[in-house]
Order: C-alpha cells, then sequence, then structure tokens
C-alpha cells in the first residue's frame, strides 16, 4: 500500500497500525496549513495580515486537490493489525463526496471571510487557524469508521466553530451566540458520548463494522437495552450538528451573532457533519436496529422541515437581521428534507443507496447556500442591518449580484431556473416514496410549498425595482397593499443608519434623479459569488453531476 | 424535408428564442445599434421572434400531412439518467398548430412592441422576458416528457410575472403575486401527480405512457384517479376553469397589451393542452371519473363568464373593457373544458379548435383594446362609451370595425373561426363517450347553449356600447339634451367619481371628453391583419385545422393504437 506497511513489519508491528498518507491527505493537509497559518501569524507584520487568507485559500485548493488521486479504489487505513479488514479510515466514495463538500465549503467560506476579516478587524491569525481546523475535523468525519474517531473528529468540527462565532469581541450578540451555541452543543455531545460509552458497553467495540455485527447478535440479550438507549442517545449528537427539530434552538442567534461567513460555514459544512455522522453511525453502525432509527428519523426529520420553514415563513422582513434569520430558519428546514432519505434507509432494503439521495440533495444545498449567504455578505457591507428589506431594489443596483442570489433561491426553493434544486427535491421525494413513507413526502411536499412562499417573497423584493418610489407617488392604493416595507423602515433606525452609513441615505429621500454608484464589490466576494453561480448553473444544467450519487451505492 | 432538419428547427424554436433573450441583454454589437440602444433591442426581438416565426412556419410545411397522428422531428436524449428523465421532442397535428400559433402571437407582439413600447423600465429586458416567454411556451408544447413539461410550464411563469409587474398597469403588483401564487401552487400539486405517474410507471416518456395505457393499463385505478385529480387541478388553473379562475380578471387587466394578448393567446392553451396530452391518454380511466365534474364545472364557467361580462358592459356598471375580455375567456376556455369532458373524437377535436380560434381572437381582442386604451387613457367602459357611445365607427371606422369584427366572430358566428370549435364542443357533450351519463351532458350542453346566447348578448351591446354612438356633430344637441338627464340621474343617486361627469355647463360635451382619435396606424395593420385573415381562413376552411388534429386525437383516445 505505502512504504510505511514494509518499514511497520517489524516485531512491534502487532501494535503500530499502518499508515495510508495519501488517504488521510485531505483532513491532514487541512490541519497542517492550520498550523502554517497560526505560526506564520507570529512573524507577519500587521500589514502583511491578509496574505494569511490567500495562504488558507490555497492550502484548501491543496486539500481538495488531494481528493482526486483517491478516485480510484477504496483505500482504508488505521486498520487493526490483526485484523486488516477493521479499519479507523475509510476512504470510500462516500468519505470522499462528502469531503469533497466539505473542503470546497470550507474553501468559499474563506473566500467569504478575507474581506470580513478585514472589514470587521477580526483576528486573522485565530480565525484562519480555527476555521482550518474546524474544516480538517469536518474533512475527518466521513472518513472515520469507529465511534472514537468520530466523536474526535466531530469535537474538532466543533470546538474552534464555538470560538469562531464569538469572535466579534465588541459585539455583545457575538458573545452571547457562542455561550449558547457552546453550552446546547457540549450538552449534546455529552449525551453522545454517554451514547458511545453504552455501546461499548454493550459490543466491547467501537469500530463500526464490529458495532455492526455485535449488535445483530448480541452475545448476551440483557444488553439489548443498553443498546438501544446507547444507539438512541448517539444520534442525539449528530441530530444537534444538524440542528433537526428538537436541537434546533441555537441556529438563529447563533448565525445572527456569528460573523456572517461563519454563519454560511456552519449552515452548510456544520450540517454536512451532523448528516455524515447519522449516515455511518445508522447504516454503517446500527443496521440491526433499523426499526429504532428509521421512524426516530423519519418523525424528526418532519417535525425539523415542518418547525424550520413555518418559523421562516413567520419571520417578519422589517426586523434587523431578518435575512439571516431567514436563511437560518431556511436550512433548519432544509435539514428536514436531509434526513429524511436517512429515515428512509431505515426502511429500505438497501440502505447505502438510499443515502445517495441525501448526499446528493447536499452537495446542491451546499452551493445554493452559500452562494445566498454570499449575496447577503455583499449587501451587509453597505446595510449592516441586513433585513430583506433591504433588499429591496437590489436588482436596479447590482443586476448581476440580484440575479444570482433570486437563482439561489429559486433553487432552494425548488423551482426553474433552479433546476437542480427541483431534481434534488424530487430524488429526496422518490427516496421517501419507494421506502414506502408516504406519510413522509406528503408532509415534504406541503413544507415545499410554505417554502416556496417566503422564498418567493423575498426574491420578488429583489426586483421591486427603483420605480417604487415613482409607483408610490402615483398608485397609493397599489403601495399600501403591498409593503409594509418602505413605510415603517425609517421611524424604526432610519436617522441613526443615514449619520452613520451614506450608502442608506437614498432609501429614505424621494425619487432620486441620480443613483450614486455602488460600491466595487471585493474580488473574493465576487468571486465567492462566481463560483456559486456557476456551480449552480453547471448542476442546473447537467444534474446528473450530483444526482449519479443518488442512484449508485456510496458506501 | 428529412428527418435531421425537422428535428433541427424543432429544437431551434425553443433554443432560438433562449440565445435571443440572452443576446438581448448583451449590448448591441456594431453596426447593430440602430438608433438607440432602445430601438436596437426592439428589433432584435422583432428578428428572433421572426426568425422562430419562420421556422415555425417551414416546420408546419415540412410536416408530414398525411400521418399527423406520427410523432414527428422527435430528438430523444438522456439528461438525467439517475431520474430517468430524457430530453424527448416532437410535435403531432396537436401540437403542432400550437406551436405555430404561438410564434405568429409572439411576433405579432413583439412587432406591436417595436412601435409601441409599454410604459416601464427598459425594453432590453422586456424583450429578453419576452423571448423567455416565448422559449417557454414552444417547449411546453414540443416537449415530450412529463418532468420537462412541468419545468417548460413553470418556465413561463418568471416573465409573465415581470411582464405583469414591471409593465403592467395600477394594481400590477398584486395581480402579479396573485398570478403567480395561484399558478405555482396549482403547478406544486401537478407535479405530485407527474411523479406519481412517473414513480408508478417506470416512466416519465408521454409517448411511452401514452401507448403502454388505456386498453392495456398499467396505473391502477386508485393511482390514476389520485394523478389525474392532482394533475388536473394544476392545469384547472391555468386554464383556467372556474371557480379557479379569479387570477385571470386581475392578470389581464394589470398587464400591458402584449401581456395580455400572450396570456390568453398562449398561456391557457398550455392548461387545455395538458388535459389532451397527459391527462387523456395516459390515465383515460381517471379521466372518465372525474369527466363529468370538469364539464359540470366548465358548463358553470361558460355562464359565469358571460354573467360576469354582462354584469361589466352595463350602464353604469364602471366595467373595464380588459377585465370584460378576460371573463369572456373564462367562458371561451369553459367550452374548450367541455370538449375535453366528452372524451369524443369531436369533443376533443373541437376543444383544439376552440384553443386555436380563442387565441387568434381574443389576442385580437386585447391588442385592440390596448390600442384603445393608448388612444383614451382609458379602458372604462363608461368612460370611453360616455351617454350615447364611444361611437368608434364615426371617429376611427376601420378600428371601429376591426373591433365588431372581433367581437362577432367571439360571439362564433358560423364562418368565423370563433364557430367550429364551440359548436364541436357541444356536440361532443351532447353525445358523450360510451360510460358518461349522457342525461347530464345534455344539461351541461343547455347550459352551454345558453352560454352563447350570453355571450352573443353581451359582445353586442360592446359593440352598441364602444362602435356605435352619437358623432360629435350629429349629436351633439341630442347629447346635451342626454347628458342633462343623466348628469341628475347620476347626481340623485349619490353617484359620484365618475372621471367624465363633465361639465353640465352646456358646452359640446365631446369636445373635450372624446378628443379625435386616429384610426389605424400602419403598424397596427401590420400586427392584427394576420390574426383577422386567420380567423376568416379557419372560419372558412375548418378541415385544414381539424384534419390535422383529428387522427392524433383519435390515437390519443383510442390508447395509441
Amino acid at each position: 500500500m505505502s512504504p510505511m506497511t514494509s518499514l511497520a513489519a517489524d516485531p512491534v508491528a502487532s501494535l503500530v497500525q499502518s499508515v495510508d498518507w495519501l488517504a488521510i491527505a485531505p483532513p491532514a493537509l487541512t490541519a497542517a496549513v492550520a498550523l502554517v497559518v497560526l505560526v506564520a501569524d507570529l512573524f507577519l507584520p500587521a500589514a502583511r495580515k491578509p496574505l494569511l487568507g490567500w495562504i488558507a485559500v490555497a492550502g484548501l485548493a491543496v486539500a481538495a486537490l488531494s481528493l482526486l488521486p483517491l478516485l480510484n479504489g477504496d483505500r482504508r487505513t488505521f486498520c487493526l493489525t490483526g485484523h486488516p479488514d477493521v479499519c479507523s479510515y475509510a476512504a470510500d466514495p462516500f468519505a470522499l463526496v462528502i469531503q469533497f463538500l466539505v473542503i470546497a465549503g470550507a474553501l468559499l467560506t474563506a473566500l467569504l471571510s478575507i474581506d470580513t476579516v478585514k472589514d470587521h478587524g477580526l483576528p486573522a491569525g485565530e480565525y484562519w487557524f480555527l476555521l482550518l481546523s474546524s474544516a480538517a475535523g469536518a474533512a475527518l468525519l466521513p472518513a472515520s469508521r469507529d465511534l472514537a474517531t468520530l466523536v474526535i473528529a466531530l469535537e474538532v468540527a466543533s470546538l474552534p466553530a464555538f470560538a469562531l462565532v464569538g469572535l466579534r469581541r465588541d459585539d455583545r450578540l457575538s458573545s452571547e451566540a457562542a455561550l449558547k451555541f457552546f453550552l446546547s452543543s457540549v450538552a449534546a455531545t455529552a449525551v453522545m458520548l454517554l451514547g458511545v460509552s453504552f455501546l461499548y458497553a454493550a459490543t466491547g467495540s467501537l469500530h463500526l463494522s464490529r458495532v455492526a455485527h455485535t449488535l445483530s447478535a448480541l452475545p448476551d440479550p440483557r444488553l439489548a437495552t443498553l443498546a438501544s438507549a446507547g444507539v438512541a442517545l448517539t444520534l442525539v449528537g449528530f441530530a444537534f450538528k444538524t440542528a433537526a427539530v428538537p436541537f434546533h434552538f441555537w441556529v438563529p442567534d447563533t448565525y445572527v451573532g456569528a460573523p456572517l461567513p461563519i454563519a454560511a460555514y456552519l449552515s452548510v459544512v456544520g450540517k454536512a457533519v451532523g448528516f455524515s455522522g447519522l449516515i455511518l453511525v445508522t447504516v454503517k453502525g446500527f443496521p440491526s436496529y433499523a426499526d429504532v432509527w428509521g421512524p426516530a428519523l423519519a418523525v424528526l426529520a418532519a417535525l425539523t422541515m415542518t418547525v424550520g420553514n413555518v418559523a421562516a415563513l413567520r419571520q417578519n422582513p422589517d426586523r434587523a437581521h431578518s435575512a439571516v434569520r431567514l436563511l437560518a430558519w431556511s436550512s433548519v428546514g432544509q435539514a428536514g428534507y436531509l434526513l429524511v432519505p436517512i429515515a428512509a434507509a431505515g426502511y429500505a432494503d438497501d440502505p447505502a443507496h438510499a443515502i445517495g439521495s441525501t448526499v446528493a440533495y447536499a452537495l446542491m444545498y451546499a452551493a445554493v447556500n452559500l452562494g445566498a449567504f454570499a449575496v447577503a455578505a455583499l449587501v451587509a457591507r453597505t446595510r449592516p442591518a441586513n433585513r430583506i428589506t433591504d433588499y429591496r431594489g437590489l436588482y436596479a443596483q447590482r443586476p448581476l449580484a440580484a440575479l444570482a442570489l433570486g437563482f439561489f433561491l429559486l433553487c432552494l426553493a425548488g423551482l426553474p431556473p433552479g433546476v437542480i434544486g427541483l431534481f434534488a427535491k424530487v430524488t429526496v421525494f422518490s427516496a421517501a416514496v419507494d421506502a414506502g413513507l408516504g406519510w413522509l413526502a406528503v408532509i415534504m411536499a406541503v413544507n415545499v410549498v410554505i417554502a416556496l412562499y417566503y422564498y418567493l417573497r423575498w426574491t420578488a423584493v429583489l426586483f421591486h425595482g427603483v420605480t417604487e418610489h415613482a409607483e408610490t407617488a402615483d398608485a397609493p392604493a397599489a403601495a399600501t397593499g403591498h409593503g409594509p416595507a418602505a413605510g415603517p423602515r425609517i421611524p424604526t433606525d432610519g436617522g441613526r443608519r443615514t449619520a452613520t452609513d451614506p450608502a442608506t441615505a437614498p432609501d429614505t429621500g424621494a425619487p432620486q434623479p441620480v443613483r450614486p454608484q455602488p460600491a466595487r464589490i471585493p474580488a473574493p466576494l465576487s468571486a465567492a459569488i462566481a463560483l456559486a453561480t456557476l456551480l449552480g448553473i453547471a448542476l442546473s444544467g447537467a444534474p446528473q453531476l450530483v444526482l449519479r450519487f443518488a442512484s449508485g451505492a456510496l458506501l | 424535408m428529412n428527418h435531421t432538419a425537422m428535428q433541427i428547427l424543432l429544437a431551434a424554436l425553443i433554443v432560438l428564442p433562449l440565445l435571443g433573450a440572452a443576446g438581448a441583454l448583451l449590448p448591441a454589437p456594431p453596426g447593430l445599434r440602430g438608433r438607440g440602444p432602445d430601438q436596437a433591442v426592439l428589433r432584435h426581438g422583432v428578428t428572433v421572434t421572426g426568425v422562430v416565426l419562420a421556422a415555425a412556419v417551414a416546420l408546419a410545411i415540412g410536416f408530414d400531412h398525411d400521418h399527423p397522428a406520427r410523432m414527428q422531428a422527435t430528438t430523444d436524449i438522456s439528461w438525467i439518467p439517475a431520474l430517468d428523465i430524457r430530453i424527448h421532442l416532437g410535435v403531432d397535428g396537436i401540437s403542432l398548430p400550437l406551436v405555430v400559433l404561438t410564434a405568429l402571437l409572439t411576433f405579432l407582439c413583439a412587432l406591436y412592441s417595436y412601435f409601441k413600447m409599454p410604459a416601464g423600465p427598459s425594453p432590453k429586458a422586456f424583450v429578453a422576458l419576452l423571448l423567455l416567454l416565448e422559449s417557454g411556451t414552444l417547449a411546453t408544447f414540443a416537449v415530450l416528457d412529463l418532468v420537462l413539461f412541468f419545468l417548460a410550464f413553470e418556465m413561463v411563469l418568471i416573465p409573465m410575472y415581470f411582464l405583469i409587474a414591471r409593465w403592467g398597469g395600477t394594481q400590477k403588483q398584486a395581480a402579479a403575486w396573485k398570478f403567480i401564487l395561484y399558478t405555482l401552487l396549482g403547478s406544486v400539486v401537478m407535479l405530485l401527480g407527474l411523479l406519481l405517474i412517473g414513480v408508478k410507471s417506470g416512466t416519465f416518456d408521454m409517448v411511452a405512457l401514452a401507448t403502454d395505457n388505456g386498453p392495456k393499463s398499467q396505473l391502477s385505478h386508485t393511482v390514476q384517479l389520485v394523478a389525474v385529480l392532482a394533475i388536473g387541478i394544476g392545469l384547472a388553473v391555468k386554464s383556467p376553469l372556474w371557480p379557479l379562475h379569479s387570477w385571470l380578471p386581475d392578470a389581464h387587466t394589470a398587464a400591458p397589451t402584449v401581456g395580455s394578448v400572450l396570456l390568453a393567446g398562449v398561456l391557457l392553451k398550455m392548461g387545455t393542452y395538458g388535459f389532451v396530452r397527459i391527462a387523456l391518454p395516459i390515465a383515460p380511466e381517471g379521466m372518465h371519473t372525474f369527466a363529468p365534474y370538469l364539464a359540470a364545472l366548465a358548463a358553470v364557467g361558460i355562464i359565469y363568464g358571460s354573467l360576469a361580462c354582462l354584469a361589466l358592459v352595463r350602464k353604469g356598471a364602471k366595467g373595464d373593457l380588459k377585465r370584460l375580455i378576460a371573463y369572456s375567456s373564462v367562458g371561451h376556455m369553459g367550452f374548450v373544458l367541455l370538449g375535453i369532458a366528452s372524451m369524443t373524437p369531436t369533443g376533443v377535436n373541437g376543444a383544439l379548435f376552440a384553443n386555436i380560434a380563442h387565441g387568434l381572437i381574443t389576442g385580437l381582442l386585447f391588442f385592440l383594446v390596448g390600442a384603445l386604451k393608448d388612444r383614451y387613457g382609458s379602458t372604462d367602459i363608461d368612460t370611453l362609451a360616455g351617454a350615447t357611445g364611444a361611437a368608434l365607427y364615426g371617429k376611427a371606422p376601420r378600428f371601429g370595425g376591426l373591433l365588431a369584427f372581433a367581437a362577432v366572430a367571439s360571439l362564433g358566428i358560423p364562418g368565423l373561426a370563433g364557430f367550429w370549435g364551440e359548436m364541436l364542443a357541444m356536440f361532443g357533450a351532447f353525445r358523450p363517450t360510451a360510460g358518461l351519463s349522457r342525461p347530464a351532458f345534455l344539461t351541461f350542453m343547455v347550459l352551454a347553449g345558453i352560454g352563447t346566447l350570453l355571450t352573443a348578448a353581451y359582445l353586442l351591446l360592446v359593440v352598441r356600447r364602444i362602435c356605435m354612438g352619437g358623432t360629435p356633430d350629429v349629436a351633439e344637441s341630442t347629447a346635451a339634451v342626454e347628458e342633462g338627464t343623466a348628469t341628475d340621474a347620476e347626481a340623485t343617486a349619490g353617484h359620484q367619481g365618475a372621471p367624465d361627469t363633465r361639465p353640465a355647463t352646456g358646452r359640446p360635451a365631446d369636445a373635450p371628453r372624446l378628443p379625435v382619435i386616429p384610426d389605424l396606424a400602419r403598424y397596427e395593420y401590420a400586427a392584427w391583419t394576420p390574426l383577422a385573415v386567420l380567423t376568416v381562413l379557419a372560419g372558412l376552411w375548418p378541415a385544414a385545422l381539424i384534419g390535422l388534429t383529428d387522427p392524433a386525437v383519435q390515437q390519443l383516445l383510442g390508447g395509441g393504437k
């Protein structure tokens, strides 16, 4: 396999496991670049700090490229010396796809972050180190094949995220969000550790394949209760990361409090961590307990999508940060769709097949949700309050950004021209139908309709053009029926805003003869938006790129 | 013409407008700049739609008229193997007329807008949206895959939404929002039905589904019932079927002229086409169960539409002429749906004929009403008519004549296009297919017959109030007298606010109120003559169209044999 194999072939071979460095390159490279950034931060003068961001971007790009040599063949490493088929790390197609998702997601986040770090004066060295560490953990997780590695990977992914959320030191919201996130996450981890320990007690092993084997025929039937308690508790930790209801309360406040790129990161990579962990433990670890986790996940999925979408529907577009809040709640709703195929795997004869729909959906969701956050970050540069009403007339100011955001929102809604969103939903839907979960499919359909409303409402706001002012003058009836938007905004904080931020001034004025030229979009931000748009369009033109995961077995 | 050329023509029909839409957003290349960016982009719209029309005509000429039941110019490429979705295109006798109608109406709209751009933001976006709309509509009629059908069906919504919301009249935002909500909710339900068919039968291919069903049915009865119900709701919203029609009058009233023309002329046809192409052949049993309900609602729609029109045309009702035509569409589409619900070749042929006729006539009517609005600044019938009538015959004889022609065509006078479709649809209802309750359908037919009478009544009233009336010099004295009494009556009735209750001072009332209006301009001739000519042609030679649709209909109803 690698030179290490021969080196290890000596008397201590019974203890030293072979390491396939190529196989572990994606997470290892990410972690190494994290350390490089941390050390380089010590030696770089303050003026050169932006360089750190580019190092991180380059490191993530290299990590993504390191996936290429792994594409042919299942590589495994950290195998038990006595049992070469029991391994802790596997670079199988599932792991590679999720690693790609995680690293690409982190890459887009990094592009988004470059200007945020500069503008908000966030500590560059810490920021990039934490982001890369978290990405390394998230990349390790889908390849982990034992419970200890899973827990460690989950924590490596989460712990830096707490710090990242709280990194806006001067902001009360930020530290509050970090604390909320931290406390609830730690509680979930503790519960999960309890579950893992129960499982270890019941089966005597941490490797998923052995756990699965032992669970199917427990040595002592009295251990059955312990084992099912362990299964249930283990799921909690991952359900928390996926932000499944009822473990979702941290989401809106955390997203609003965190720097915007971090919110984007949590909504995509954080979720990827959660659901890939769920897939691993359910499909790989507890296949014989499908009658426990299948229905549980189905109920969880139904609750998650319903609560998320209803809450998103109820967001007041005038409230401060309503755009991020809406994205946060919609991401809860989307998490529900992600859970559907996992639940279906509990009913299907071929669970590995069903979870492909989740992977396909997650890839679509990652691209377009990051894109939506990227445009939100762009708008937040001139309108820090980031209300949905602040997007009014975006098309007139920045047509391309508005078109991109419209496209992302339609993808999330699952409407043409967001073809990929539609087909991703169709695969999830058919996974539910194939598994005989008709009721879940119906709930999902209802939710898709609910979600249509708020995504469309936002999309429509983008295109309410500059003519709106003129129109309010000559057609007051239309305006009063239509916009709580124009009126109440001014009294709430218009004065403060116009004083601090000249870019918002035109909003409060009468018809503007000349609209101010919008500020130039920073290159990394526009690159991130362009990348996400290209991905979205490419996927819409050739949905087979991601949907093939739904038709082939990944695990 | 050989097969490849036909394939290319059909693909070009869908792809060209798309490319054109992208091209409209780009700056014009040197040499094509014209008199300015606006003129250049509008000309670009005319050129692209013109080329598309030429391609559609070429397709119609190349079409093998001896075998209209056979899918022609077919392309079948795998697109998403994971879901077994294929890019399957083709036309037969049912879709070909609709394709040509779409291309024609869009071209005429582009031509009309070139000279008369609706007020609103830049023409660039307008042309791009118009072309996008054309592509979506043509795709709806040309695709043979259920999922692609849904995609094309949805693709039309967005451009239409923006056409209404940005170039429309008063209440445009509300009307556009209502339009998109209704149709979206309907089409989501439709998607569920399409998915159900796809999942249960294992294919999304319409041709395969249509031939596998009927006698040797694969889909179980329950599946067919649920599928027809779900798909039917989506299509009924679009068609529109009473009581799901309430978005239509608002959308039409607010939409710009070309938006109304395309909405009535083409978009509504997508709903009825879906019934004929999907519901009838793929789920015949389900359709059979729901046919009486469909027919009943259609008959109610006919009566309801005509009564609403009668109410709008009354003196003092402040009826909007555009709204009236929109309601008349509800009635006309009721005939189409009644014909489909009869499930007989006669009825379905009649429905398809009425489809085309409605597209031609109502398209023309909306053009005329739009032009009337441009001339008078209003489409309020009372404002236009004043005390005696708008007297278009006197002021703009050609305009008035054409309006009267379109109105008479719309009421279904024999010899014009409106007649055959409605007559055949009623024939179909007279003897519905075996198994459907004949007494029930006879009742619906009688209702439809009463509907034609009511239709004649309100359209003749429209002609009376808009085209006829006292001419300024002749009626001056009488008008003054009448007017005095009219204003008195209005004042006693507490009636206030009609903008034209003008000075009762006794000065010539017509001078400020009814300005001299220009008769047909040359571009209006160009845009409207084809519609009028085709209306006459289709009325005099219906066999041309029915000969095309009949074999295809026979095949669809016969389960693909």
